[in-house]
């Protein structure tokens, strides 16, 4: 049966605590606790991205990461992306320059692995593009926008 | 009502063909967009649904008490928990058949049977786990073709809806699994095959497939103080309305339904799903009530038909066709939804985009003991056209005709009629079809290669018709400070709708389209639309739209004119108000309705003056790598044209085209839901699989030729299927190229293509 403990954590860089049963998945505690939306589960089984959370610089997979092992992270969701009310990070402008959505429910996943991946690696080719972000799947298939974002993304980013 | 004729302006460079990104962008890229899946209300109950494992068989018992006997538990609900609430607890657009929860009898395994409400979600997981049935199973019929002729009734009788007029000579039929039959006849097919110089008869086969939208399937209900608001990821929040005041015998007004984004559609997502469940839920339980299916779950809730494809040409010396006739079984599954729909709209369209004096086509609905078949992005003309494209190819090559030119030498072209007698207008098949051979450079000859790797090409080019008819009405306000709302019933689902729609608002009125504010249905709030669905928001809303905002032209005139202001002084909006309320007050509405005209296809015939308010068109050309030991494959390269009209946001339409071609490039070489003895074996992603970033060809085109749909909201129609439509037989024609053997059947996977080589030999004939 479920057991329940307190964990404290950092999100979008301020810190919380939360009371999490031993069920409890990341993306759950992310919403119903913290009102951030933006990390939803869809397929549930840690094979489509939506549900992607930044765990200590690591993107995971929020449908399978435990709350209860939240403890002393730091957390990172698409919330606490944007520098302020009125600006985007340039990864989120190169998404929209690039139109490389259409009904944005894998967006917030493909944002932070694009984040991820530039950190790694500043001038991503298109294949590299399509490895490292297979394992985000989008259903309205706007591929070719977000390919094409992400090399807009690594532009501004090397640029700015 | 009859066709309006609308009269086109101008365009003024302004408003319309402007790219400009989504009006929601930034919130979608922040992930505050806002979407039922996020949504919760206090006092909300969460439901767990309960399901058959059997496909078929009357229920015995049902043990519910140990799940009332879980902690937090708040309610276990059966069907007859409903009828206390719902005396008739059957839906449906086409056919009140199916019933809010099983009602004595499963149909197929995944039905819902009982549902579990608690507090929160895992608590009624946990308890609906503990629920049990006992059943007397029945034999089930699986297959649509065998299911047309079985002894085996999926339903005792036929419960059409009294919505449908030409589905009322089927009430209370008996002993039959056919929900609709549609029959087609033009010309004298027996005579002109009698003549033909040859016959070609071939048997197609497409599989069940599944929308999979990332957000599933998700509905709220809070029903308090006699009325009612739901909250669902719906493409139709009119009809949502309208059946679930029926199903409660209340006025519309005492139901409310909204909806926000959603996280894609493409057609599951339409007519009733969750709605009258969540709805008797909460006035059972008197708080909120949410369900939200899970991925696995949404298998058992709405697919795209199965269907079998029988397709007969007579075709004259000069290879011209004198003669098709088809048959097309649809899989309807266990309840009817809008099959019977797809079964009619598909059969106008069976035959092909091709000249043809002698057609004859059956299209059958057929229950099946299924997850029920419903819409998916192109109403079934992407299985049709799987079939005669497949089919064209077979006999260009028997002919020994190249393919492209056999296809232009029996080209439907705009003032011919098509097979329903419909004169075909704005239906730039002849140009899809050149775009398609040019970017395939179909007249430079291509490496085929003779060592292990094989490569080969096709093409495909097909149509379909819009339902019909179907009325959209928009209302514009414009507000005393100058700004504008535009209150529409449109579901923004993906494809770019609120974007469009302010677009066209904006021209009209001369305003900047990202300062207008789309408000989203609302049926307390928005007027009525049909639905977001077959391609036809930007035909009809977009019309409705236009005709709002000419509307409020005018009105705007006449209150100059009341106000004494010369005609020509360009006094802003405001401004008039202000003089005539003395005050930042006041408003002013515009409202724009259209319908267009319908003439409904004879009963015997299928004939018709007019049975499409425009037509879809899409064209496809693939270049496909064979590794003709394993029978892996890639395809190297797509391309994929469409007819839309004129484009309202290049962008955003070049994006709908790419998406939607890359979702039948799933449904074309991967995706397929797998049965075994009437039971789903892959409903997940872990085995179902949708297409990547890995799965995009090399070369991957899509575009759309310059044309204009002359009654269309300055030159537009709808595009949101065009480019399905041939994607499939485009590739299986470029496998056949490559290894000259056939794929008769969806999906093309590495282990038909392997097998098939194994059972021709390479090399062989395979035109037969
Ligand atoms: S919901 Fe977590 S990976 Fe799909
Ligand atoms: S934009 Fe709809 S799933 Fe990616």
């Amino acid at each position: 049966m479920s057991t329940e403990r307190t964990v404290r954590f950092s999100l979008n860089g301020r810190a919380v605590k939360a009371h999490v049963a031993s069920h409890e998945s990341l993306v759950q505690v992310l919403r119903d606790r913290f009102d951030l939306f933006g990390s939803r589960e869809s397929c549930g089984q840690g094979l489509c991205g939506c549900c992607t959370v930044i765990v200590d610089g690591k993107p995971v997979s929020g449908c399978l990461y435990l709350a209860s092992f939240l403890d002393g992270t730091s957390v990172q969701t698409i919330e606490g992306l944007a520098p302020a009310d009125d600006r985007l990070d340039p990864v989120q402008e190169a998404f929209i320059e690039a139109g490389a959505f259409q009904c944005g429910f894998c967006t917030p996943g493909f944002i932070l692995m694009t984040k991820h991946l530039l950190a790694e690696n500043r001038a991503p080719s298109d294949d590299d593009i399509r490895h490292y972000l297979t394992g985000n799947l989008c259903r309205c298939s706007a591929y070719p926008e977000i390919v094409a974002a992400v090399k807009l993304a690594a532009t501004k980013q090397r640029g700015g | 009502m009859a066709s309006q004729t609308l009269t086109t302006p101008a365009m003024p460079a302004g408003q319309v063909g402007r790219s400009i990104p989504r009006l929601e962008a930034a919130a979608k890229v922040t992930g505050r967009a806002e979407y039922v899946h996020n949504m919760s209300l206090p006092g909300m109950l969460h439901g767990k649904i309960f399901r058959s494992v059997i496909p078929h068989g009357k229920i015995k018992h049902l043990d519910l008490d140990a799940a009332r006997a879980v902690e937090g538990v708040f309610l276990v609900a059966a069907i007859d928990d409903i009828r206390k609430v719902i005396a008739h607890p059957y839906y449906g657009p086409a056919f009140h058949d199916q019933p809010i929860l099983a009602d004595g009898k499963v149909r197929y395994a995944g039905e819902p049977v009982a549902v579990v409400l608690a507090d929160e979600a895992h608590i009624a997981e946990e308890a609906a786990g503990l629920i049990s049935a006992e059943y007397e199973e029945l034999p089930g019929v699986y297959d649509e073709v065998e299911a047309h002729g079985a002894q085996v009734f999926v339903h005792d009788e036929l419960k059409p809806a009294a919505t449908f007029p030409d589905l009322a000579h089927l009430l209370g039929r008996r002993d039959t699994n056919v929900a609709l039959d549609f029959q087609l006849r033009r010309g004298d097919a027996d005579a002109a095959f009698a003549a033909a110089e040859h016959v070609f008869e071939h048997h197609f086969r497409t599989q069940p497939t599944m929308h999979t939208p990332l957000e599933p399937f998700v509905s709220i209900a809070d029903a308090s103080g006699g009325s009612l608001t739901l909250h669902t990821a719906s493409q139709n929040p009119s009809f949502v309305r309208i059946e679930i005041a029926r199903l409660l015998g209340w006025p519309e007004n005492r139901v409310r339904v909204k909806v926000p984004y959603l996280g894609g559609g493409f057609g599951g997502k339409l007519y009733i799903k969750l709605e009258a469940l969540v709805t008797a839920l909460s006035l059972i339980a008197r708080r909120p009530v949410k369900i939200s299916l899970t991925m696995q779950e949404q298998f058992f809730m709405v697919m795209r038909h199965a269907a079998t494809i029988r397709i007969k040409s007579g075709v004259d010396k000069s290879g011209r066709i004198t003669a098709r006739s088809c048959e097309v079984w649809w899989n309807g599954g266990a309840y009817a939804d809008i099959g019977p729909r797809v079964t009619q709209k598909a059969g106008f369209t069976a035959a092909g985009p091709y000249d043809i004096d002698n057609v004859e086509l059956n299209s059958y609905a057929v229950y099946t003991n299924r997850t029920p078949a419903g819409a998916l992005r192109g109403f079934g003309a992407p299985q049709t056209c799987w079939a005669y494209e497949t089919h064209t190819d077979m006999i260009a090559a028997k002919l020994g005709i190249d393919q492209l030119a056999f296809r232009r030498m029996n080209l439907l072209h705009d003032g011919r009629p098509q097979a329903t007698g419909t004169i075909l207008r704005d239906a730039a098949i002849d140009k899809v079809l050149d775009r398609v051979a040019e970017r395939m450079n179909w007249g430079t000859p291509l490496e085929r290669g003779t060592g292990r790797i094989r490569r080969g090409r096709g093409i495909a080019i097909g149509f379909k018709g819009i339902t019909a008819p179907t009325t959209s009405v928009a209302m514009i306000n414009l507000y005393a400070d100058g700004s504008c709302g535009l209150y529409i019933g449109t579901v923004d689902m993906g494809q770019g709708s609120d974007t469009c729609m302010a677009q066209i608002a904006a021209e009209v009125l001369n305003l900047d389209a990202e300062s207008i504010k789309v408000i989203h249905p609302d049926t307390d709030v928005t007027p009525y639309d049909m639905g977001t669905l077959g391609s036809r928001s930007t035909f009809h809303m977009g019309t409705a739209v236009r005709l709002a905002a000419l509307d409020a032209n005018q009105k705007i005139a006449a209150l100059a004119e009341e106000l004494g202001v010369p005609p020509n002084s360009n006094l802003p909006f405001s401004e008039l108000l202000r003089r005539k309320y003395r005050m930042q007050a006041g408003n002013i509405i515009g409202i724009g309705s259209f319908i267009p005209g319908y003439d409904k296809p004879d009963q015997e015939t299928g004939q018709s003056a007019n049975v499409t308010p425009f037509w879809g068109v899409g064209g496809s050309g693939a270049e496909v790598e064979i590794d003709i030991e394993t029978g892996e494959f890639k395809v190297t390269k797509l391309v994929n044209v469409a007819d839309v009209g004129a484009a309202i946001n290049p962008k955003l339409l070049a994006a709908q085209l790419s998406g939607a071609a890359i979702m039948q490039l799933g449904f074309t070489t991967s995706e397929n839901m797998l049965y075994r003895d009437g039971q789903l074996t892959n409903g997940s992603f872990a085995d179902y699989k949708i297409p990547c970033l890995l799965d995009m060809p090399a070369v991957f085109i899509n575009e759309f030729v310059e044309s204009r749909q002359h009654d269309g909201p300055f030159g537009a129609k709808g595009a949101g299927e065009s480019t399905t439509i041939a994607v499939s037989p485009a590739i299986g024609n470029a496998i056949a190229d490559a290894i000259g053997v056939r794929l008769m059947d969806l999906p093309l996977t590495a282990e038909a293509i392997h097998g098939a080589i194994l059972a021709a030999g390479i090399g062989g004939d395979d035109e037969h």
